[in-house]
């Protein structure tokens, strides 16, 4: 059994950490309210505006409208942007949305490249040797559109230069403080799902014929980039939630593991001192009764 | 007969509801849009949605957008959207004025922030004038 001495540097220690996991878990508790508030904010909008954009992607000839929408004969090379956090003590919210996305790509005989949003997803990609063209990070919480269209832009002129056939996301759903789902997505070229399940899915299988106005390519030009880009947005707020909602999980948890643990050794440390006191004074009556003995 | 109307700007719903009518600004004029019109996909201009519901009429501010009508539907993305009883006069004119200064201030040099500050003045010149038309308890001030 360790000493006295040592257990009571033990609760110390602890007592310290659960000080630091409490401190991190306020922390986090503040950050995640921001961030929902920014995820719930431009949610609607950027689900319309994906809806819009599968309207498009189902009209006659959609293939023809613009090249984003243009399904390419052969895929030969694959983008993905994976969205992580630039910093660990998150729980498995790291771990998880890189596993997911390596279980899904693994299906792939094509090349693929990875653009990583956040410094974790980025050293777990470069440790299993995986291609990162770039990385993005330290974002501010929550991000703003402007911090995200450096991506879009070379997302999108990737794209349209045929750098990479197709392009998705993955990232981590945002649904409750406690339920978080990871992802992936298929962002260009627009597919649509008509089982009326999921991201993809439309409500209506006819595929009533747009009037565009003012001018079809002009509308076009202007807006399938910018909605294109919206669905990056929204993933990157959405991401920011589940991290800093994960963290604080992560963090009330310790902090109650650690408070439990503390008092186990306490109790322990307590019976410890009791026995060392009673030996102590079992000494010193053994050693009066002696004397007494002797001096009769 | 109705038909759904949904605006939604970049930060929030503005207004959802099944209506009668729906009148947008688009890129080639007032559109009046009634169930069952044909698809549409149209970008907007500055000025007022008007929307009308069993006899009730609201009138929002937009500044730029898209929308997209479908037979049953009509979907407004604005950049920027408000209903006009909501909007606060007192800021809407502030706004404006700190647009004037800086536009003179500034001129030409900075091309973003110029074109920036040109549709800020825009937009709370649309605010007020829309007050101005639209709200019984500005009818008669003196805004513009």
């Amino acid at each position: 059994m360790a000493s006295i001495r040592e257990m009571r540097l033990r609760i110390k220690s602890i007592k310290s950490l659960a000080q630091v996991t409490r401190a991190l878990e306020t922390v986090s508790a503040s950050k995640v309210r921001k961030a929902v508030q920014a995820n719930q904010a431009s949610r609607s909008y950027s689900e319309k505006a994906w809806k819009v954009l599968l309207h498009l992607a189902r009209q006659p000839g959609h293939n023809n409208l613009h090249p984003l929408l243009n399904e390419r004969l052969e895929v030969r090379k694959i983008l993905v942007i994976l969205i992580s956090g630039d910093r660990g003590l998150a729980g498995s919210y790291n771990v998880n949305v890189l596993r997911n996305t390596l279980m899904y790509f693994d299906q792939f005989s094509q090349p693929v490249d990875y653009i990583c949003v956040g410094k974790k997803g980025r050293d777990l990609l470069l440790r299993k040797k995986a291609n990162v063209i770039a990385e993005f990070s330290e974002l501010k919480n929550p991000a703003n559109f402007i911090e995200i269209s450096p991506i879009n832009r070379l997302v999108i002129d990737d794209f349209l230069n045929e750098g990479h056939d197709q392009l998705y996301l993955s990232y981590t759903n945002f649904h409750t403080m406690t339920k978080q789902e990871t992802m992936v997505r298929k962002i260009l070229p627009l597919e649509v799902d008509f089982s009326g399940k999921g991201f993809n899915a439309t409500h209506k299988n006819g595929s009533s014929v747009f009037t565009y106005e003012p001018d079809q390519k002009e509308l076009l030009d202007e807006i399938i980039p910018r909605f294109t880009a919206m669905q990056i947005y929204q993933s990157v707020l959405s991401s920011q939630a589940s991290e800093h909602a994960a963290r604080m999980i992560a963090m009330s948890n310790a902090t109650e593991n650690a408070n439990e643990l503390v008092g186990l050794l306490q109790l322990e440390y307590n019976k410890a001192r009791q026995q060392s006191i009673t030996n102590d004074m079992l000494d010193i009556v053994g050693g009066a009764a002696a004397q007494t003995q002797s001096g009769r | 007969m109705t038909i759904r109307c949904e605006i939604v700007s970049q930060d929030r719903i503005v207004y959802q509801g099944d209506v009668d009518m729906v009148v947008l600004p688009g890129a080639a004029g007032q559109m009046g849009i009634l169930p069952h019109h044909s698809p549409v996909l149209s970008v907007l201009n500055f000025g007022i949605i008007t929307v009308k519901a069993g006899g009730n009429e609201e009138h929002f501010t937009v500044a730029g957008g898209v929308a997209e009508v479908q037979p049953d539907q009509v979907t407004v993305l604005a950049d920027a959207a408000e209903n006009v009883e909501e909007i606060d006069v007192q800021r809407a004119m502030l706004a404006r004025q700190k647009a004037e200064e800086r536009l003179k201030e500034m001129m030409t040099e900075d091309k973003d922030r110029y074109m920036l500050m040109m549709s800020a003045l825009k937009k709370s010149n649309l605010r007020l004038q829309a007050v101005k038309k639209y709200r019984a308890d500005f009818k008669n001030k003196d805004l513009i």
